[in-house]
Order: structure tokens, then C-alpha cells, then sequence
């Protein structure tokens, strides 16, 4: 068990360097698109919360594991999507109608 | 946890990561994103072969009514209200790690080894303080409470006293040998729902940009801790990479407004008692939209910078209208963003591209800087402290804030109600330059007044 949460850790820290190497590359131009992308990646809880609503084990935990669904999927729905309006407008000069 | 479908969710965060590359560019953003959206949605298709999963009825109805909640939002929300969408989507974030980690432990609450214990309840303090503190962030952005710090005496003694009461309980918890477990993670919850609150309750404003800055990372750690206690590692990893996001656009946020986050936090700068003017000795330059419409069309070269009084007012398209006709002109335009013109990191750049501003005409700070002194004019529409040159001088709120270096261009009009400062409270001399001309009014007004001045032609 030792085992697993060490892995865990140097997962996480890992993915932290690569985080930083990777969005202090995006330019502030995209700043917001980029925060709302990213709000969009975090609601990854909804994994977590599939198997917690499907696995019927008590009836709390499964309200409460569809709760966690709503939530993160609004989260995942509503920030890919509207980060998807905002890129849409971003155009080049020459390229706008 | 089966070995297929830990394979595939390495497939997915190599997705999500190069969806994030592609977000260097606005060339491939577009792209990016979309390849994140794949992403997320193999997770997903993935995680319903797991046998753990017999009953599909609350997955259906909670994709289905978070999916219609999440689209109509999407499709609704203005681009001035982008960040309190953000502060929700954040809000809600938070709130769904908390949820799974007390469903998980509902399940087996017999079966806490160490690593739970510890990670169970500092996940759910992180979720907690996430949800409440963006919900603050949300109904100061929104405006259903006052923008304005509040603040009591003893703020910061009863913030430390919580975090002091949130660690004994952690403690307690790991020690207890699960009897009181439940109560005591509810007592955490309380608890750091109060956290969230007081962490919100005294920042102003102006310092919104970082808050919502610092909750987005908050959002992902939450992720990523729920991962560590149900053992997935696309959690971890995407919860990580956001909270990293997070983290350094609250730094460069609190960089551009030169203040340290503990600053921020705790200063409570912006209280209405601060903003005191000092104006009405000095002589200001006075011109009509006539006079400035004339001189930007003698001009080969323009620079506006614009701030978020022009978008409050929906004055870009009429902005972006006028520069047209500059354009047509002969006049080089382009645009000076700098770093906290917006609501949020980035904010200002979103607005002006939906009024169809190409975005190779948006320049940031350090991009532009050097451009001012062989510009004929530079238009500042809705932007105060921001090209505030007290800020290089010492001794002032403003002292040593990096500012859009306006005033060393040939010529400067800016459009304004009145001579009141910014946020900062801190008199702006430019409006007193010799080379400045105001042009006092509506900036919405104003600008189309120059356009139709400028179509005469």
C-alpha cells in the first residue's frame, strides 16, 4: 500500500513539472480560454464519481455520487464548450468576414 | 482497477496534454481544445467498462441534466461574465471532488488504511474551501453582494484559528479508530466551507483577477486529492497539470498588479474609504470628439488601450468601427492589453475578439512597451491605473506596478466620465500632461462620435 501511494506522489509531482512546462507557453492572449479549458480538464472528477453512482452499494452514496456527476459534468460540458466559442473568435487579420 | 483501463487513461492524458500545446498558438487552439474534449470523453467511455459499475440509471440521468446545464450556460453566458462562469464552473469543480470522496468513504467507511485517512479528509478541505470560496467569488462578481473588501476585526485570528481547528481534526481523524470519523468529517466540512468564505469576503474588486486565479488551481488539487483516494491516476494527473495552470496565472496576476499573494489575500485594498481624490487644481486639456477624431486622422500611427470600462459599456464594437475607418485611412492600429485590463488573466483579448478585432493587432504589455515613443497617438478608453506613471515613482499604492508606458507617446487622448482615480485611489498625472487631451463623456458615446466625425471625409 506503501507502494502505491509513493507511485501516487511522484505522479503527482511529475505532472505539476509538466504542467508548468506546458502552460507557460500559452501566451496571454489565451489566458481566459485557457482557464476555462482547464476548468473543463479538472471536472475529470466525473470519473471518479461514474463508478461511486454506478456501483449501487448504499443509497447515499449513490445520491451522492449522482450529485458528483451533475456537478462535474457541468463542469466538463459547459467549460469545453464555451471555450470552444471563445477560440472560434479569435481571427487573424484578413480572416474576419 | 484493470490494466485496459489504465492503458487507455494514459491515451487520455496524453490527449489532454497535447491539447494543451496546441493552446500556445491561437493558430491551433481551436484544435486543442477540441482534442481535450476527445480526451475527456474516452475517459469517460472508458470508465463505464469497470465492473464496479452494475447500475446505469443515476449515470445516464447525471450526464444528461449536468450535459443540458452545462450547454445552455455555455451558449448563453455573455463574454463580460466569463469570469464568474469561471468561478461557478470552479465552484462546482470543488464541490464534486468533496461529493466522491465522501460517497467513497460511505462505501467503506471500515476500510480507511492510512493513506485514506489522510487523504480523505484534506480533500474534502480543499473541495469544501473551493466550492464556497468561488461561490463568494461568483456573488461578488456577479454583484448580488458588494464588490468591496469587507472586513471585521479579528479576521485574521479567526482565518488562523480555522485552519488551526481544520489540522487538529485531520489529526483526530486519522487517530480515531472509526467511531466518530463521520461527525468529524462533517465538522471539516463545516469548517472549511467557512474557510472558503472568509477567504473571499475581504478581497475587492480589483484583485478578483487573482482569486479566481488561485480557485482554478484550487479545482484542480481537488481532482488531483480525490485521485489519491480512490487510486486513479488520470485524477492525479489532471487535477495536477490544472493546478499548476492555476498557480502560475495567479502569479503573473499578482506580478502585473505588483502585489505578493499573502498581499492580496490579507490586505484588503479597495475599500471605497481609500479612493480619495485629489483632483480640481490642476488644469486638464478639454477637446470634443471633433477635435479628436481630427487628430487621429492626421496620425500615421495609433495605439489604443483599452480597459474594462470600455466593455462594460459594449463600447468595442463601436471602438473596433472607428478603428476600421482609421484603417482605411492608412493609420497602423493596434491594441495595448495590459495584463489585468480584463475581469480575469486574459479577459481583454476575449472582448475585442468578438467585436472582430484580429488577434494580431492585440499586443501585451511587454510586447508594446517599446512601440509608445514613436507613436503619434495613443487612445486610452476605460484604462486609469494602468498608465498611471505615479506607479514608478515611490511611496504610493501604485509604486513599482508594471504600466502600459503611454506617456511617452507624441500625443495621448483619453476618454472619461471625470477626473476620478482608479481603483488604486492614487491621482493620475497624465490627465494633467500637456499632451494630453480628455475628452470627457460616455466611452461608448464618444467613440461613435468620432467614427461619424471620421466618415465625413
Amino acid at each position: 500500500m506503501t507502494g502505491t501511494i509513493i507511485v501516487s506522489i511522484y505522479i503527482f509531482v511529475l505532472a505539476i513539472f509538466a504542467g508548468f512546462e506546458l502552460i507557460t507557453r500559452v501566451p496571454p492572449l489565451l489566458h481566459t480560454p485557457l482557464m476555462s479549458g482547464a476548468n473543463a480538464i479538472s471536472g475529470i472528477t466525473v470519473v471518479g464519481a461514474l463508478i461511486i453512482a454506478g456501483a449501487g452499494d448504499s443509497n447515499l452514496s449513490t445520491i451522492l455520487g449522482f450529485l458528483a456527476i451533475v456537478f462535474a459534468t457541468i463542469n466538463v460540458v459547459g467549460g469545453f464548450l464555451v471555450t470552444d466559442r471563445m477560440l472560434e473568435m479569435f481571427k487573424k487579420e484578413g480572416q474576419k468576414k | 482497477m484493470s490494466i485496459l483501463i489504465n492503458i487507455i487513461y494514459l491515451l487520455s492524458i496524453s490527449l489532454f496534454i497535447f491539447g494543451l500545446k496546441f493552446l500556445s498558438s491561437p493558430r491551433t487552439a481551436r484544435k486543442g481544445n477540441i482534442l481535450s474534449m476527445l480526451a475527456m470523453f474516452i475517459a469517460v467511455m472508458v470508465t463505464l467498462l469497470d465492473r464496479q459499475i452494475i447500475d446505469f440509471v443515476y449515470i445516464i440521468a447525471g450526464i444528461l441534466i449536468g450535459g443540458l446545464i452545462g450547454t445552455i450556460a455555455a451558449k448563453k453566458v455573455q463574454m463580460t461574465a466569463m469570469p464568474q462562469m469561471v468561478a461557478v464552473f470552479n465552484a462546482f469543480g470543488g464541490i464534486a471532488s468533496a461529493l466522491v470522496v465522501i460517497a467513497q468513504y460511505l462505501r467503506y467507511p471500515n476500510q480507511v488504511d492510512l493513506n485514506n485517512a489522510v487523504t480523505i479528509p484534506i480533500t474534502l478541505f480543499i473541495g469544501m474551501l473551493t466550492f464556497t470560496g468561488s461561490m463568494m467569488a461568483f456573488a461578488k462578481l456577479q454583484e448580488l453582494m458588494r464588490g468591496a473588501p469587507i472586513t471585521f476585526s479579528g479576521q485574521k485570528t479567526l482565518n488562523f484559528m480555522l485552519h488551526l481547528a481544520i489540522l487538529v481534526l485531520i489529526v483526530l481523524f486519522i487517530l480515531d479508530p472509526g467511531t466518530n470519523r463521520m461527525q468529524l468529517l462533517l465538522l471539516i466540512l463545516f469548517l472549511a466551507g467557512l474557510v472558503g468564505i472568509t477567504l473571499v469576503l475581504p478581497i475587492g474588486g480589483a484583485d478578483m483577477p487573482v482569486v479566481v486565479a488561485l480557485l482554478n488551481s484550487y479545482s484542480g488539487l481537488a481532482a488531483a486529492a480525490s485521485g489519491f483516494v480512490i487510486h486513479n491516476y488520470i485524477l492525479i494527473v489532471s487535477g495536477a497539470i490544472v493546478g499548476a495552470s492555476g498557480l502560475i496565472l495567479t502569479n503573473l496576476m499578482c506580478k502585473a498588479m505588483n502585489r505578493s499573494l499573502m498581499n492580496v489575500l490579507f490586505a484588503a485594498v479597495g475599500q471605497e474609504s481609500d479612493a480619495v481624490a485629489t483632483a480640481g487644481k490642476k488644469s486638464v486639456t478639454r477637446y470634443t470628439p471633433v477635435d479628436a477624431a481630427m487628430i487621429l486622422e492626421n496620425a500615421q500611427s495609433v495605439i489604443i488601450v483599452p480597459g474594462y470600462g470600455l466593455a462594460v459599456a459594449q463600447a468595442q464594437y463601436a471602438l473596433q468601427d472607428m478603428v476600421e475607418l482609421l484603417q482605411k485611412n492608412g493609420t497602423t492600429v493596434l491594441y495595448a492589453i495590459h495584463p489585468v485590463a480584463g475581469r480575469m488573466p486574459g479577459h481583454m483579448n476575449v472582448l475585442l475578439a468578438e467585436a472582430n478585432v484580429p488577434y494580431d493587432l492585440l499586443k501585451d504589455m511587454e510586447e508594446i512597451n517599446d512601440e509608445f515613443q514613436t507613436t503619434d497617438v495613443v487612445l486610452v478608453a476605460g484604462a486609469n491605473d494602468v498608465i498611471n506613471p505615479a506607479a514608478r515613482e515611490k511611496g504610493n499604492p501604485l509604486s513599482g506596478m508594471p504600466i502600459l508606458q503611454v506617456d511617452q507617446a507624441q500625443s495621448i487622448i483619453i476618454i472619461k466620465r471625470s477626473l476620478s482615480p482608479g481603483f488604486a485611489g492614487v491621482d493620475n498625472e497624465l490627465f494633467y500632461d500637456q499632451k494630453t487631451m480628455m475628452v470627457f463623456g460616455d466611452a461608448k458615446e464618444m467613440l461613435l462620435k468620432i467614427g461619424t466625425n471620421l466618415k465625413k471625409e
